[in-house]
């Protein structure tokens, strides 16, 4: 069924067993975003070690699609550059927003690309987002203490 | 006539189409808003079609005819409602109609009755949509008035037990839903009513989630002010309507300033016409005032009584399967007594938006999150719900296909 593009075996794999959902008291940078439509929180902590992310961890309440995607992300992201998850997370939102017309480069975006199947679900992309967009705003901040 | 909803169904264009690859519409969102019958949309189409003109004014006949059919939808509402004509205000939303009351009330100079100030206090539920809680909350912060409320119990119901220390002397205002959106909870109104009243403060009903689905007359009820969409009562989407006792509209300031509401005005100030004008500033929306009044026909000839015995039949029904189903969770009451067909619910692991995408994908429409009411979602310990709500064009095979489609999930997510 077309519902099955949507909820991969994968999505499931990780709402069932998430990546780094455990908060780290020493974060350079932590914080809290919500989904005002539907209510699904994250919060979300980022370490680093110069220019390369030590640490990305979290904790949070949402749906599958939310939940998973946070933990893709994070398995994702660790040991990165900031310069390089910069550019993943860019794929991941132009996958986020083709509407169904694109499969996502694997090589990139690896178990992230399950997700595409959430861009012919308009009122999902926010649940798949959530994560990354807490990561983007985290990764500024703890950017910006390090310069400090 | 017996009330038939298949019959009904076939009044309703939408239900002639189908969802996601063919399947049949299971329509259980009426709580967020009703689908409508075809009498609605040609009532607003026909305005456009043949009568449009700008009512109260121009000296021709569309403007006459324009005139006669808002005025006569002012009528077939306040009929509806049992209300005098000149107390019905069209407002663009039930949203509207309550910033109306409060941002009047915030307009109020010291000596009107409804100046509010520090030490007066706004009372509130906890069980309240953000439309019934967010003007009030920012109208305690603009006055200095503090805001309270009753708390909600486990059940899903009102505590009442401390409705002397919660309405009190300083109350002004105690504003509160009629029927849950998210529980189904119909309150208790008469002894919050008295007790408003022995204090002197007004009673403003949100009266949403009851107006659609069961008899309301304001004035068997008492309250003082009222508020309900037309898109819930099978209206269009744009129109809502806000009453008030008439004694009390000729005493409460306007909210919106302009054409239409005036009796003078000079470069320097401007008197205001009468209730209902006077809170009617602006072209109004003509179209829609004319579907809501077909709508409130449409129902009236079925029969509110009629809707709400059939309502209260599906709600027991589902409420009853809904029992048998291990790990789910009715957020509200579980019996038919004082409760509508509004049935909330969490189940197991299944996060709502997931069993709503789920559900979606069976043809079956349900509201899924926090419905508008955060704070009672906290109060009552969950992030999220499930909602299937009910109305007139339900069936039985309806509730038959979300039981079905509860127990699909958990084997589509248990894999």
């Amino acid at each position: 069924m077309q519902l099955d593009n949507l909820y991969q075996e994968v999505i499931l794999d990780h709402y069932k067993n998430p990546q780094n959902k455990e908060l780290a008291s020493d974060n350079d940078a932590q914080v809290h975003h919500v989904n005002p439509s539907c209510g699904d929180e994250v919060t979300l902590g980022v370490k680093l070690d110069g220019e390369k992310i030590a640490s990305i961890n979290w904790d949070g309440v949402g749906c599958s699609i939310s939940q998973a995607s946070t933990s893709i992300m994070t398995d994702l992201l660790i040991g990165k550059t900031l310069t390089e998850a910069s550019e993943i997370s860019e794929k991941f939102l132009h996958l986020m927003q083709s509407k169904g017309s694109e499969e996502g480069d694997a090589d990139a975006l690896e178990d992230a690309v399950a997700l595409a199947g959430v861009s012919k679900y308009p009122a999902r992309i926010k649940c798949a987002l959530l994560g990354w967009m807490a990561f983007k705003d985290a990764s500024v901040q703890a950017h910006s203490a390090k310069e400090n | 006539m017996s009330f038939d909803p298949v019959a009904i169904r076939r009044d309703f264009p939408i239900f002639d189409r189908t969802i996601r690859d063919g399947k049949r519409l299971v329509y259980l969102d009426s709580g967020a808003t009703s689908q409508k019958p075809q009498v609605v949309i040609d009532a607003e189409v026909d305005f456009y079609r043949l009568h449009n003109a700008a009512v109260h004014r121009g000296a021709h006949q569309l403007a006459e005819e324009a005139t006669d059919i808002y005025e006569g939808a002012r009528q077939s509402v306040a009929a509806f409602i049992g209300a005098d004509i000149d107390e019905v205000i069209f407002t663009k939303s039930a949203t509207e109609s309550l910033n109306l009351i409060s941002y009047a009330m915030g307009n109020a100079p010291t000596g009107n009755r409804f100046h509010l100030k520090a030490g007066d206090a706004i009372v509130v539920t906890e069980m309240e949509h953000h439309a019934n809680l967010i003007p009030w909350q920012q109208l305690a912060a603009r006055t200095g008035a503090s805001l309270s409320w009753f708390e909600v119990t486990p059940e899903g119901r009102l505590d009442l037990s401390k409705i002397d220390s919660v309405i009190t002397e300083k109350t002004k205002v105690v504003a509160l839903t009629h029927q849950s959106n998210v529980l189904g909870t119909i309150n208790p109104l008469e002894a919050i009513i008295a007790r408003a009243h022995e204090v002197g403060a007004v009673i403003v009903l949100d009266a949403c989630q009851s107006v659609p689905h069961m008899a309301v007359d304001v004035k068997d009820l008492g309250v003082d002010f009222l508020t309900f969409s037309g898109h819930k009562v099978l209206g269009p989407t744009g129109v809502g309507i806000f009453w008030g006792r008439s004694e009390l509209l000729a005493e409460l300031p306007p909210f919106l300033t302009g054409g239409s509401m005036i009796e003078t005005v000079t470069m320097t100030g401007a008197t205001w016409a009468p209730a209902p004008r006077k809170f009617e500033a602006g072209v109004p929306n003509m179209a829609q005032a004319a579907g809501l009044a077909a709508a409130v026909k449409y129902i009236s000839n079925i029969g509110i009584e009629n809707v709400h015995a059939h309502e209260v039949l599906l709600t027991k029904y589902l409420l009853e399967k809904m029992s048998e189903i291990e790990a789910l969770r009715i957020v509200g009451p579980t019996n038919t007594d004082s409760r509508g067909g509004s049935i909330s619910f969490t189940f197991g692991d299944i996060h709502p938006h997931d069993l709503g995408q789920f559900l979606d994908s069976q043809g079956i429409a349900v509201r899924t999150g926090h419905h508008c009411a955060w704070p009672l979602n906290r109060k009552m310990g969950v992030p999220a719900t499930t909602r299937a709500s009910l109305y007139l064009y339900n069936t039985l095979e309806d509730c038959d296909a979300l039981i079905a489609g509860i127990n699909d999930a958990q084997k589509y997510f248990g894999r």
